[in-house]
């Protein structure tokens, strides 16, 4: 009985998260189409969510790109395609590592950051005091944090393709050999614009899920200290695994299953 | 205020529309997950008074605040505030409804990512068409009327506890509410800050020409200010009158409370 009992409570709890988080979403999108947006604060969490994490999204997606080229550059050679790996780098990165990263990288940065500042907010009454302003706290706190990672997520993507290729390139040239020329030849003769579209609509999307689970998660902390420590976790583990899950769903539909 | 009188023949499920009454809690029943806070709780309030609740900790008084501005709802009965029943209004009607409603917080809860000048001038921004310039001297003036000169580019951190009191109160009533709702507005300040905040609760009634609902459980400042008291207990009020009738009640457990004693019906 008690497993009937867990499941059936844990399944309740479920769809209230998914119904709450899509209000919040609902309400917040609602305020973006009317465009009752708070520019200045927009523009400053633009600076503090996403220009505040460019070196670390620099620096794990150097490491990234020198790693795959290093894994795979002396293999590659080995069997005489040494010209197809700064394609090889190229496509991972623009496609996958570069949005999928940036991501992670900002859902352990900032979503915890968002969770924590507005959890924070709950428990000394700063949100309830919003609401006795009558002001809406998904237009006041939810909307400028949506707006900058939807801004500001593609841009840090952009960044992470480029400074992966880049790292990529170095390590190939280094110990495979592989040119420069060759190198970016390659990756001109494999990636289109349409590639990089596609990872930026990526980078769109994971940035929704971390502003509005972050957001979420801190709107409804209680309890106290431990109750900000929780909703924190709580925004990084559910914002790493949509990610995740979204990344395929999305890779599906915008490539289609295809290989090219 | 002397000649206001409790509202004897006020009924139940009036819908607060009584001239007298500026706001209704009408058999009121509400809990926190499977404890009942309040249950069939009912409490007017005067327009033009000061109604201080008065009761336990813990017993529910700052649930009938958040009830009033309908940050609560309630699971049975109604909450009437000039006449609309807030318990069934929207969320985004609530949200401008509660500009005519000033809440001052325990802790005050002012933005500390804000100076305490932009925190009293935002329900300005949000609620009003006044310039930029307009909104900054009527902040700065609700500021010098709480006793707070030259605090506006200051940040809440850089206040101390009766500041930040006093700063919570001009924000609640920069947009000049028709009530003021204050939350434990005393609770751990030295008596010459609670005298002073008194003194300003009782000052800001007057300036806004408003009703004020007190929590609190400073007696003294109570009785300083109160024009009615009403006593929470075990979620309901079992006691409500002017200042002088609920001192000179008979019911022990009014009595208790008031002397502050540990012998009584209230267990200890």
């Amino acid at each position: 009985m008690k497993l009937f009992e867990d499941f059936g409570k844990g399944t309740i709890e479920f769809f209230e998260y998914a119904g709450g988080l899509t209000e919040l979403g609902e309400e917040t999108l609602s305020f973006v189409a009317k465009l009752r947006i708070r520019l200045t604060e927009t523009v400053l969490q633009c600076y503090l969510l996403g220009v505040q994490s460019l070196v670390i999204v620099l620096l794990t997606s150097l490491f990234t790109g020198m790693v795959f080229s290093l894994e795979s550059a002396a293999q590659a050679v080995k069997y005489g395609v040494g010209t197809l790996v700064g394609g090889a780098v190229a496509y991972t990165s623009v496609r996958e590592l570069g949005p999928m990263l940036s991501a992670v990288v900002v859902a352990g940065r900032v979503g915890a950051a968002i969770a924590a500042e507005l959890g924070s907010m709950v428990i000394t009454e700063q949100i309830e005091a919003l609401q006795s302003l009558g002001l809406a706290p998904a237009r006041f706190l939810v909307v400028p944090r949506l707006l900058a990672l939807i801004i500001m997520l593609p841009l840090l993507a952009i960044f992470a393709d480029v400074v992966s290729i880049l790292g990529g390139m170095w390590i190939a040239q280094t110990y495979a050999h592989i040119s420069y020329e060759t190198f970016m030849s390659s990756v001109r003769q494999t990636i289109g614009f349409d590639d990089v579209t596609r990872g930026l609509v990526k980078s769109v999307v994971f940035g929704i899920i971390i502003a509005l689970i972050g957001s979420y998660q801190g709107l409804r902390t209680r309890g106290g200290a431990a109750g900000v420590g929780a909703a924190t976790t709580g925004a990084v583990v559910i914002s790493i695994i949509l990610i995740f899950i979204s990344n395929f769903v999305l890779s599906y539909i915008l490539y289609g299953g295809s290989t090219g | 205020m002397t000649d206001l009188r409790p509202l004897e023949d006020a009924q139940d499920g009036d819908t607060g529309q009584d001239d007298r009454l500026i706001a209704r809690v009408d058999n009121v029943t509400m809990r926190y997950g499977d404890k009942i806070v309040l249950e069939d709780c009912s409490l007017d309030v005067v327009k033009g008074a000061i109604t201080c609740v008065i009761g336990l900790s813990g017993a529910g008084k700052s649930t009938i605040l958040r009830l009033l501005n309908g940050l609560r709802r309630p699971e049975r009965g109604h909450v009437y505030v000039k006449g609309f029943d807030i318990c069934h209004m929207p969320e985004r009607e609530l949200i401008d409804f509660r500009s005519a409603i000033g809440f001052a917080f325990q802790f005050a809860a002012l933005l500390d990512s804000m100076t305490v000048g932009e925190n009293v001038a935002l329900p300005l921004h949000e609620h009003t068409r006044m310039s930029a310039e307009e909104i900054g001297e009527t902040a700065e003036a609700t500021l010098d009327s709480v006793g707070l000169e030259n605090t506006y580019n200051m940040f809440p951190s850089e206040l101390s506890g009766g500041m930040l009191k006093r700063a919570g109160f001009a924000r609640a009533v920069v947009t000049n509410p028709d009530i003021v709702l204050y939350d434990e507005p005393t609770t751990g300040l030295d008596p010459i800050i609670t005298n002073l905040l008194t003194d300003t609760i009782k000052h800001l009634r007057t300036k806004l020409n408003g009703t004020a609902v007190v929590i609190s459980h400073d007696l003294h400042s109570i009785y300083m200010m109160a024009d009615y008291i009403a006593m929470l207990y075990e979620g309901a009020i079992i006691a409500y009158g002017p200042t002088d009738e609920i001192r000179r009640s008979t019911n022990p457990i009014v009595q208790q409370f008031l002397q502050g004693s540990e012998v009584g019906p209230i267990p200890v």
